[in-house]
């Protein structure tokens, strides 16, 4: 009897269906016509005018400060939290610990969202880049410890052990030995953070105030109220940054696998 | 004992910085939200003194059913089609070489590194009536020249397919890895068809896969907005549409808080049932691990 083919092809159809209007777009960015129902001409008309727009490059630079601020601040916090999931496995705490790190993982991002502009409207805090970037450690936090954990599961704690025998004190072992045997599982949950701050619309909405827009929340206005050539243009250079930045980690996690 | 409360002492010193800012900023307003919802609205959009049930009686609305009925068939339609999709998938994946299955992985976790907005306006460009799509159908002669492939809960359904479905992949991949294919071999020798091997087999096999698959796509699609906001219209809204409506245009915080409420048991439930479900099976087994 002949293995059936319908796992291959339905494999490959779906990643049809995942790039096709991807390209489209992509290419459409290069069509001088205003709809890109027909082929005027190949033009770079819609990437100068989208250079020319300064509330982009305003969006960009608060998405960026939001952005560093948030990964930062949710790789030490999620570092700490993957290493007290591991150490101290299975204690009523970490059980706990585990529960509050996991549920934003699963939840609605709108629950977040109108869950902490409720809290922020309650204290009276202005809201602004630095309740956008609150919000945004809350849900990186998450990801971070999670994927530090995943990290830490084949960690030999051994080594620790052997680090104070050596007389390493406490402030040493963690410096020397455990932080740089960590730090690419950090690093992968800081990339991680840093590209889903950059790209959360739904909680920084609910959360910007006056003059904090962020790049997603000017795309958003952009495909509600405008221009969809501009947003062509502007999808085709975040999805070649994109593409360009997961070729670079593919390539360090490659070089790491050979190198281990 | 002195070894003890020192081992304690560092337990809370590394679980403290998490655990009180999540305990501040997630779980805090996850609970002002319940509170807030018996506030009164003032009529400039904040939150006024004292208690009312108003908001309780407004979600009695006649419009709230017909929108959570669609949330709901919207939700579990999607599910449905990411895991009918996914399974052949993640059967595919385990199967092949590895080298094949790298490429693959990569092609399916490639999307979810993109931004999201841009990939639900790609379909908008795509659905608009002066799309490409809506040419060749029309072209075809498979739709009427006036049929609106966009602003309906088929456009709505059709993109939360496509932004959830590396979601399904990812676990149902991961179980089939572990799944051991000489079982559907042993089938197959004992007579078993293809098809009945695979539904009797395999997919009890994979089970946990699945549930994690149901878990990551029906719990996000149930929040949906901004897939309808964009790619949908008046008749085809979600609780989520209505949440920002109540947030942004009304500014009546308390029904947005109400409807989070709502939004939220909807969301509980099933968590709970597959948490139950599944500690039942397997008591040492805490909480849903994630399958990816």
């Amino acid at each position: 009897m002949k293995p059936s083919r319908l796992p291959l092809i339905v494999t490959w159809a779906v990643i049809a269906f995942f790039y096709v209007p991807i390209a489209i777009l992509v290419v459409n960015s290069f069509n001088s016509s205003r709809f890109g129902g027909s082929w005027e001409s190949t033009s770079l008309k819609w990437y100068i005018r989208l250079m020319n727009e300064p509330s982009i490059w305003h969006a960009l630079t608060n998405t960026l400060i939001i952005a560093t601020t948030a990964t930062l601040a949710s790789m030490v916090l999620g570092t700490s939290a993957a290493f007290a999931l591991h150490r101290f496995a299975g204690s009523k705490l970490q059980k706990l610990h585990y529960s509050v790190i996991y549920l934003p993982l699963v939840l609605p991002e709108i629950l977040m969202g109108l869950s902490l502009l409720l809290f922020f409207v309650q204290l009276k805090v202005q809201l602004g880049l630095a309740t956008i970037a609150v919000a945004h450690v809350t849900f990186c936090l998450s990801y971070v410890a999670m994927t530090v954990l995943a990290r830490l599961q084949d960690f030999d704690f051994a080594i620790i052990e052997a680090a104070q025998d050596l007389g390493a004190g406490w402030w040493t072992t963690v410096w020397k030995v455990l932080l740089p045997m960590l730090a690419p599982g950090i690093l992968a949950g800081g990339l991680l953070a840093f590209t889903l701050s950059i790209d959360d619309f739904v909680i920084s909405f609910f959360v910007a105030g006056p003059g904090s827009t962020t790049l997603p929340i000017k795309i958003y206005s952009m495909i509600k109220y405008g221009a969809p050539p501009l947003i062509n243009a502007l999808s085709t250079i975040l999805l070649a940054i994109t593409f360009l930045c997961v070729a670079a980690s593919q390539y360090l996690s490659n070089r790491d696998r050979k190198a281990a | 004992m002195k070894a003890g409360s020192r081992l304690k002492f560092s337990e809370w010193l590394v679980t403290l910085p998490s655990f009180v800012w999540l305990l501040v900023l997630f779980l805090v307003p996850t609970v002002l939200v319940f509170a807030i919802m018996f506030k009164p609205a003032t009529p400039y959009g904040g939150i006024g003194e004292g208690w009312t049930l108003a908001t309780l009686r407004t979600l009695g609305n006649p419009n709230y059913p017909a929108i959570v009925w669609r949330t709901l068939w919207l939700s579990v339609a999607a599910t449905g089609l990411c895991i009918l999709l996914a399974t052949p998938m993640g059967y595919y994946m385990a199967r092949v070489s590895p080298s094949r299955r790298r490429l693959v992985l990569l092609l399916v976790i490639l999307p979810f590194w993109t931004s999201f907005l841009v990939r639900i306006f790609a379909w908008k460009v795509l659905l608009h009536p002066e799309g490409a799509l809506k040419h060749a159908l029309v072209f075809l002669g498979l739709i009427a020249p006036e049929t609106s492939l966009l602003y309906n809960a088929y456009a709505v359904l059709l993109v939360m397919v496509y932004t959830e479905l590396p979601f399904a992949i990812l676990p149902i991949y991961a179980a089939s890895e572990k799944f051991d294919f000489r079982l559907i071999e042993a089938a197959k020798d004992l007579g078993a068809s293809s098809f009945l091997a695979f539904r009797k087999i395999f997919l009890p096999g994979i089970r946990v896969g699945l549930l994690t698959a149901f878990l990551m796509v029906f719990i996000p699609s149930l929040g949906s907005y901004v897939i309808p906001d964009i790619v949908g219209g008046p008749t085809s809204e979600m609780i989520g549409n209505k949440i920002a409506q109540r947030t942004f245009v009304d500014r009546n915080l308390p029904h947005a808080a109400g409807l989070s409420a709502l939004l939220t048991i909807a969301v509980l439930i099933p968590m709970v049932a597959i948490t139950v479900l599944r500690r039942k099976e397997n008591p040492k087994d805490t909480l849903i691990e994630e399958g990816v």
